[in-house]
């Protein structure tokens, strides 16, 4: 069965479940709140999707969200033209990927040791330019985008615009030359190298796409909340692993769809949203997002873990026919 | 050998060897005090004891105190005419082979330590081992000769309890044993030492040495002060000085062997196998170790040695055993042997036949490497192909063959020297490079260099010419499709449906796909490494067919292969690289697989001479 398969049931099963649970949950209302709660995070997860599946990892989403959203802050209180502000996050967002994706491809570092270190570092560049601040006087026109839906809709604009960047990251990860490389390199990047594909520029590409997405995350972020403060997105980076590993994503890379992206949001959203009508603890949700995480990592390599397990015990009992199994020490062979 | 020793260890399979081995070794201190050191030096009679009991009339003469009540009967016929003669020769502990060439036919002799018998070991398709054999003794140095791939290094694996033979028997000390994984043959008393041994770099010498065996002191801490001493004694018996306090880090490759074989040692281990240890040693270390393994022997302990050169062989050992294709071919005292006989019985096939008619004379010179140095890998190596013509690059595993083309397809950099391939200087480092000037390269290891092993067949075919196969930036299914499908067919791979993973075809099937991938792209010239390790033979034939073919239509052809046949059958000119250099070259008709191989192993020199 493939995964994406199972996600839509999952996905069925927990609108069943909601709807069930409270009379709300299947009303265009809730699913605009939902969508509002979500859309930063679903955007991440799309480039977060490629880079997982390239064989790399990047946790610094949540801080270039965060650095992202500070110099939004700071440059709006100096008065600058928001058009101008647009481009200078843009910027910014770009080089914080740059940077994570030179190290990981020209230094040779792992991206997991990497990330975590500008996770810290980014989040760290957010304080020094805001301190303890607050900036909340944006333009109506531009906090609407966090309250209202997209005309003649019942979508919030942050997931407008995850649809369409999910079709353009489809495409170019289904179908094109690009794309096709990710996959390989994700797979067996030495055979990737041999083959001629640029294994470096490519990643290299998809962390700065990473840094851009997160960039943009965090303007929809400020808006949405009309604040730009030091922590904003913290913890955000989890929510976005937890999705794409949900959504089929190999760990170890080489596989996953966009498709399972866009209905691990859904699923991740319903299940997060179902719980809160249910007034279970809201402090709890981190619980969610764990769990999550560990399933979704753990069922693909069940069949694998039960199999190993059967051989271990046939292997004992075939040596020691005559002690029970698992009780065994090891003092004899 | 303290007391600690006693709890170290003491695996239960182990014990025949290990109860023989401490009465034997010098060090012991109940048996140098009760007999006079030759006797307890005379290797064979140390370790008499494993000989199976009834023919070890012998062993009470001199070793009442160490025969070990334990030993248990072993199921080989008793023989008990023979075997007092080398216990009572306490003078010459370096020359057990004197008596026991003498009875080679038969189960007695200097006590055999280890035997192999009939063992074969295939991986999946491909018979590494077919039928091999060894016989190790107690103080003896046995060569294990043989071309690359005659399945020397399984055997090496399936006695270090790593590869379980798919038939055959161990006798370890005359009993069945069966090695399960790596602490198995430790159990049983087999050391390995690798060509280069994997030390815990930040941890001493003597640390490695009883890494998860420390002499504990008072509340269970680790006895540094004693861990020291017994490694000093350790290196006393093999006759080196090496600090048991420094640190790993930064030992040569000699120092960490010897470190290896001391561990053995603390271990009781009595066969230590050796895969090619001097492959990497200055001729200084060489001398060192031989020392080394003198002292082994005359510890009691077997050595079996396992090099490409064969004037080592000679020099160190007593014993020689060939194989040949997965074969045992040969066992014999190397005495009376000469160089010619081993290389003869290593390749001692009957000439292949030329694998198709005469190509036409070679076309233009497509590919140019100048004085091509990557240091410490290959020196100075220039040589050009043709349009049309197949240049095959001979010589041993770790010659430098693989990494010259790695370096010439810009997988590694090279310092010095330049590559021209279609007229253009290449660019180092830089694979695209070397594609767009019309090279083809199909690596050496299939599954991990030459295959996405989770993508289907077709999208492995697609995965070079990618770039053509798109309309827009987009790829086109049915083009991909079909450029797959083309090449299969051409090929004649063997699937089941182009989607299926490239990891369900056969070996040979996955050599195709590699093949195709690169033929796509209709390149000038061609590289091959390996191009028909561990495929079956019909598909070789395909596969020679082939390349024999793409030479005719005018591809350049660069073939690397340690199969000489191979070599012979293909070849229009044979590169030979030795240790990083071009060696010899050999046009089609000079070249026979005894001057190949002479010249790979050095011997062509040291005729010339």
């Amino acid at each position: 069965m493939r995964w994406e398969t199972g996600l839509v049931v999952v996905v069925i099963a927990i609108a069943i479940m909601g709807s069930s649970l409270s009379p709300q949950f299947l009303t265009a209302n809730n699913f605009f709140n939902l969508g509002l709660n979500n859309g930063e995070i679903a955007i991440m997860a799309l480039p977060m999707a490629l880079i997982i599946i390239s064989g790399e990892i990047d946790l610094s989403v949540e801080s270039t969200l965060g650095m992202s959203s500070a110099v939004l802050g700071v440059l709006w209180a100096d008065h600058w033209p928001m058009l101008a502000i647009f481009v200078v996050v843009a910027v910014v967002g770009a080089l914080a990927g740059a940077i994570n994706g030179l190290l990981v491809t020209r230094v040779g570092l792992p991206s997991l040791a990497v990330t975590i270190g500008t996770l810290a570092l980014y989040r760290g560049i957010a304080l020094i330019l805001l301190g303890p601040r607050t900036v909340a006087n944006f333009p109506t026109i531009y906090t609407n985008v966090g309250i209202v839906a997209i005309p003649h809709t019942d979508l919030p604009y942050s997931i407008g615009i995850f649809i369409v960047l999910a079709v353009i990251f489809a495409i170019v990860l289904h179908a094109t030359p690009f794309g096709r490389s990710i996959y390989a390199m994700g797979d067996n990047a030495e055979a990737a190298m041999f083959a001629g594909l640029r294994v470096k520029r490519i990643k290299t590409t998809l962390f700065i796409v990473s840094g851009v997405a997160s960039a943009l995350a965090g303007v929809l972020f400020t808006f949405r909340l009309n604040t730009a403060v030091q922590d904003n997105g913290t913890g955000l980076s989890l929510d976005v692993v937890a999705i794409v590993l949900l959504a089929g994503v190999s760990i170890f890379g080489g596989k996953g769809s966009i498709g399972g992206v866009f209905l691990a949001v859904l699923a991740f959203a319903g299940l997060q949203n179902a719980l809160l009508l249910t007034n279970f603890n809201q402090e709890a949700t981190g619980l969610v997002t764990g769990g999550l995480l560990l399933v979704s990592v753990f069922v693909p390599n069940a069949a694998m873990f039960v199999r190993s397990i059967r051989r271990a015990v046939t292997r004992m009992t075939r040596r020691m026919p005559s002690e029970p199994a698992l009780s065994m020490p090891r003092k004899d062979t | 050998m303290g007391p600690g020793e006693e709890d170290g260890h003491r695996s239960p399979g182990a014990d025949a060897g290990a109860d023989a081995g401490e009465p034997g070794s010098p060090a012991e201190p109940a048996p140098d005090s009760a007999a006079p050191a030759p006797v307890s030096r005379s290797a064979p009679a140390g370790t008499s004891p494993p000989e199976p009991a009834g023919t070890s009339p012998a062993a009470p003469v001199d070793t009442p105190s160490m025969d070990s009540p334990g030993t248990p009967p072993a199921p080989a016929a008793p023989v008990n005419t023979t075997s007092p003669d080398s216990p009572n020769t306490p003078d010459s502990p370096n020359t057990p082979d004197s008596t026991a060439t003498a009875d080679a036919g038969t189960d007695a002799g200097a006590p055999v330590v280890l035997s192999l018998e009939h063992v074969s070991k295939s991986f999946g398709a491909v018979r590494a081992v077919i039928d091999g054999s060894i016989e190790l003794r107690a103080g003896e140095a046995h060569a294990l000769v043989g071309e690359n791939g005659a399945g020397k290094s399984t055997m090496v694996k399936i006695l270090a309890g790593v590869h379980q033979p798919d038939s055959g028997t161990l006798l370890v000390n005359g009993q069945p044993t069966e090695l399960h994984g790596p602490a198995g043959a430790i159990g049983a008393g087999i050391a390995i030492i690798y060509q280069e041994p994997t030390l815990f770099p930040d941890l001493s010498v003597a640390e490695n040495i009883f890494m998860g065996r420390q002499p504990l002191r008072r509340g269970r801490r680790i006895d540094g002060r004693e861990m020291t001493t017994e490694a000093d004694a350790l290196f006393a018996r093999l006759g080196v000085r090496i600090d048991p306090g420094r640190i790993a880090r930064g030992l040569s490759i000699a120092d960490q062997q010897v470190v290896e074989i001391a561990k053995a040692l603390s271990l009781n281990a009595r066969v230590i196998v050796m895969d090619e240890p001097t492959a990497a040693l200055s001729a200084v270390e060489v001398a060192r170790l031989f020392d080394v393994i003198a002292a082994l022997r005359a510890d009691g302990a077997a050595v079996l040695f396992i090099s490409h050169r064969l004037e080592e062989v000679f020099e160190i050992c007593q014993r020689v055993t060939v194989m040949r294709d997965g074969r045992h071919v040969l066992t014999s005292p190397l005495a009376g042997l000469t160089t010619g006989d081993l290389v003869r019985a290593m390749v001692g096939r009957d000439m292949p036949e030329r694998v198709a008619g005469e190509r036409g004379a070679p076309g233009a010179v497509q590919l140019t490497a100048q004085r091509l140095t990557r240091e410490g890998v290959f020196t100075d190596v220039s040589f050009e192909v043709r349009a049309g013509e197949i240049v095959a690059l001979a010589g041993l595993v770790g010659a430098g063959r693989s990494e010259v083309a790695r370096a010439i397809f810009g997988i590694d950099r090279y310092d010095a020297g330049t590559v021209t391939a279609g007229g253009r200087q290449l660019r180092k480092g830089s694979p695209t490079a070397a594609m767009t000037a019309g090279i083809g390269f199909v690596p050496e290891d299939r599954r991990q260099q030459g295959l996405v092993m989770e993508m289907s067949i077709q999208q492995n075919v697609a995965l070079a010419s990618l770039a053509t196969l798109r309309k827009a930036g987009i790829i086109r299914a049915s083009a991909e499709r079909s450029f797959a499908a083309d090449w299969a067919v051409r090929l004649s791979v063997k699937y089941g449906r182009l989607t299926d993973p490239v990891s369900m075809l056969s070996g040979g099937n996955q050599q195709k796909v590699v093949l195709a991938k690169w033929l796509g792209r209709r390149p000038s010239i061609l590289i091959v490494d390996e191009p028909t390790r561990g495929i079956d033979v019909g598909t070789k034939a395909d596969v020679h067919n082939l390349l024999d073919r793409l030479a005719g239509e005018g591809i350049a052809v660069l073939m690397i292969s340690s199969e000489l046949p191979e070599v012979l059958r293909l070849a229009d000119r044979i590169l030979v690289m030795r240790e990083g250099r071009l060696a010899a070259e050999f046009t089609q008709a000079e070249a026979s697989e005894e001057s190949i191989m002479a010249a790979a192993t050095g011997q062509l020199e040291a005729q010339e001479r």
